[in-house]
């Protein structure tokens, strides 16, 4: 069987992201998974424990400032350099911003077609996507090359395989115009040891209904007590109450958890475009007649601060 | 400074939005066609670097024929002037033949810097600044929430999943930002007269040098099999708090196995 090349989304903190566990279970039905790790030296070392228990076969990496020093441009070298050398039978990667810009400039090297935003990949390529604030499903399919698709987090369910993956670390080879670029400061702003937004299985979030940015405490400690993340709406983002990288909808994160709680949020189509794909969707809002209770399979018509309150000490009490 | 501004129209994405039938493009005709929004912060960040630091600012638009709408909305903002890649061959392209086509443009143009949304609202496919830099050469500084000009060093404070990066390069460089970058102005009326008169070039593919072939159905890389709406989601049961509200909705947790 063909190799199918999965390029590993990462952090330091965290170490390997489920999107890249779904990504390996996604490659295991189209071929052999091969996991590419494209960042600081050592990185493919430290992943390769929990990149093997989810099938890759294989893991190659590309370490080094040359290539984490610049943004994406050396990725996108290194990676067409092992597309041309391995003929993959597929290239995944993450539909997230990074993941994204490697496979546009990765397309544009290859000449190859390019697919996002995908949330199934079935063995002849052709993909399924979601469109229009999840209103359209797409088929659609590479014409021209293979099948270069980023997948979006929490569209297949992580399946662990065993293997023993050996590291073939790659030359790296990039040239100056691919260090235009440079990045000279990662600053990082995540709170605490929540679970990343586009990848939580459960989703709290706040709109303006919250008040200020105190009161998004009510709305962490819920999140923290179900295992989520915090999101927020657009007008709460906008209003100060909460960092815009949490933010929620159109102009913001699309998220589909198990779970998606809506505090405080009307639900206007500029929030429903990023989370009405979330499998079971609560909503707690003061006016009855607020959009988000016809998305909402649960809707408490109340006050969310004798609400939230009261749920958070009923798990509490179940716990 | 030489700054094209990338913009694009797309269907309102307030409204209901849908692809043909016939050949699964977006649905243009029925739709309420607008400015992209993020667009518009591209716009606004390039007027206040002209305002600063002095040039011309440029729209470059590819679209049909009712993208003129757009492009003189976008010219009320307080552009110079607009270029409008029209052409007939056009429709069905993919994104890696789009930027083909914006890259060819850009290069006649001569930009030093292009700004542009960091996604469309309609697609949401992020590729195009990267794609265009790769094609040009140049460097791409992608997911601006800050944007600071210092003669030709650009820096950027870029948006990632875990906070920021500070990202810096020389221009000529591509630019994308998000909408915490600014606060777009509303265009006045004078501004709004005064696009009527701003010239707007029109560009056919032959003029930029790329073949019919390379562009639309014929020169896609990708193609939609098809797609089918989905039915809309129903609300389920609906409680007003009469002070075992919080109560309640644990139950419902817990009945679906989150508590």
């Amino acid at each position: 069987m063909s190799e199918v090349l999965v390029v590993v989304e990462a952090t330091k903190e965290f170490g390997v992201k489920k999107v890249t566990l779904e990504m390996l279970t996604l490659a295991r039905e189209l071929g052999t998974p091969s996991a590419v790790v494209l960042g600081g030296t050592g990185a493919a070392e430290a992943l390769s424990g929990k990149l093997g228990e989810y099938g890759a076969e294989k893991i190659y990496a590309a370490e080094g400032d040359e290539i984490d020093g610049y943004l994406v441009a050396p990725k996108a070298t290194v990676l067409a350099e092992l597309v041309k050398r391995v003929q993959p039978a597929a290239v995944l990667l993450a539909s997230a911003q990074e993941g994204k810009e490697i496979a546009a400039r990765l397309a544009v090297k290859l000449d190859n077609g390019i697919l996002t935003d995908v949330v199934g990949l079935d063995a002849d390529g052709t993909a399924t996507q979601v469109a229009f604030a999840g209103s359209t499903i797409v088929k659609s399919k590479v014409t021209k090359g293979l099948p270069l698709v980023t997948v979006r987090p929490n569209s297949v369910t992580p399946a662990p395989a065993a293997a023993a993956p050996a590291i073939e670390q790659l030359s790296v080879s990039v040239t100056d115009t691919d260090k235009l670029a440079k990045v000279v400061e990662r600053v990082a702003e995540q709170k605490g040891s929540r679970p990343e937004l586009t990848e939580a299985g459960v989703v709290v979030s706040g709109g303006r209904g919250v008040g200020n940015a105190d009161n998004f405490k009510l709305v962490e400690e819920l999140a923290d007590l179900l295992g989520g993340a915090v999101g927020a709406s657009r007008a709460a983002v906008d209003s100060g109450f909460y960092p815009h990288q949490f933010q929620v909808g159109q102009t913001g994160k699309t998220v589909s958890p198990q779970l998606y709680v809506a505090l405080g949020i009307s639900g206007a189509i500029q929030h429903r475009a990023g989370m009405q794909t979330s499998k079971t969707i609560v909503a707690v809002n003061k006016d009855g007649e607020a959009p988000i209770f016809e998305l909402a399979d649960f809707g408490v018509v109340g006050d969310l601060f004798k609400v939230v309150p009261q749920a958070a000490e009923e798990i509490r009490k179940r716990k | 400074m030489n700054i094209v501004v990338l913009v694009k129209q797309v269907p309102d994405s307030g409204a209901d939005r849908n692809l043909r039938n016939d050949d699964n493009t977006v649905d243009r005709g029925s739709a309420n066609n607008v400015i992209n929004e993020m667009d518009e912060y591209a716009i606004e960040e390039a007027l206040k670097i002209k305002e600063a630091h002095g040039g011309e600012v440029t729209i470059l638009t590819m679209g049909p024929d009712r993208a003129t709408e757009s492009i003189r909305k976008a010219l009320s903002m307080g552009p110079d002037k607009a270029v409008h890649v029209l052409d007939d061959a056009l429709h069905g392209s993919c994104a890696v033949a789009t930027s083909k086509v914006l890259a060819a443009a850009l290069g006649q143009l001569g930009a030093d810097l292009v700004i542009c949304g960091a996604e469309s609202t309609d697609g949401r496919v992020q590729v195009m600044p990267h794609m265009i830099a790769e094609r040009l050469g140049v460097a791409a500084l992608t997911g601006a929430r800050k944007l600071t000009v210092d003669g030709a060093t650009l820096t950027v404070e870029r948006q990632t999943e875990e906070g920021y990066e500070v990202v810096t390069a020389s221009t000529p460089a591509v630019v994308s930002v998000w909408d915490t970058i600014n606060e777009p102005r509303y265009p006045s009326f004078k501004g709004i007269m005064a696009a009527k008169k701003k010239p707007v070039q029109t560009l056919s593919l032959a003029a930029l040098g790329v073949a019919s072939d390379e562009v639309g159905f014929d020169g896609a890389t990708s193609a939609v099999v098809e797609h089918t709406k989905r039915p809309p989601r129903s609300g389920g049961a609906k409680i007003t708090d009469e002070g075992e509200g919080g109560v309640k909705l644990v139950e419902f947790l817990a009945t679906e196995k989150f508590v």
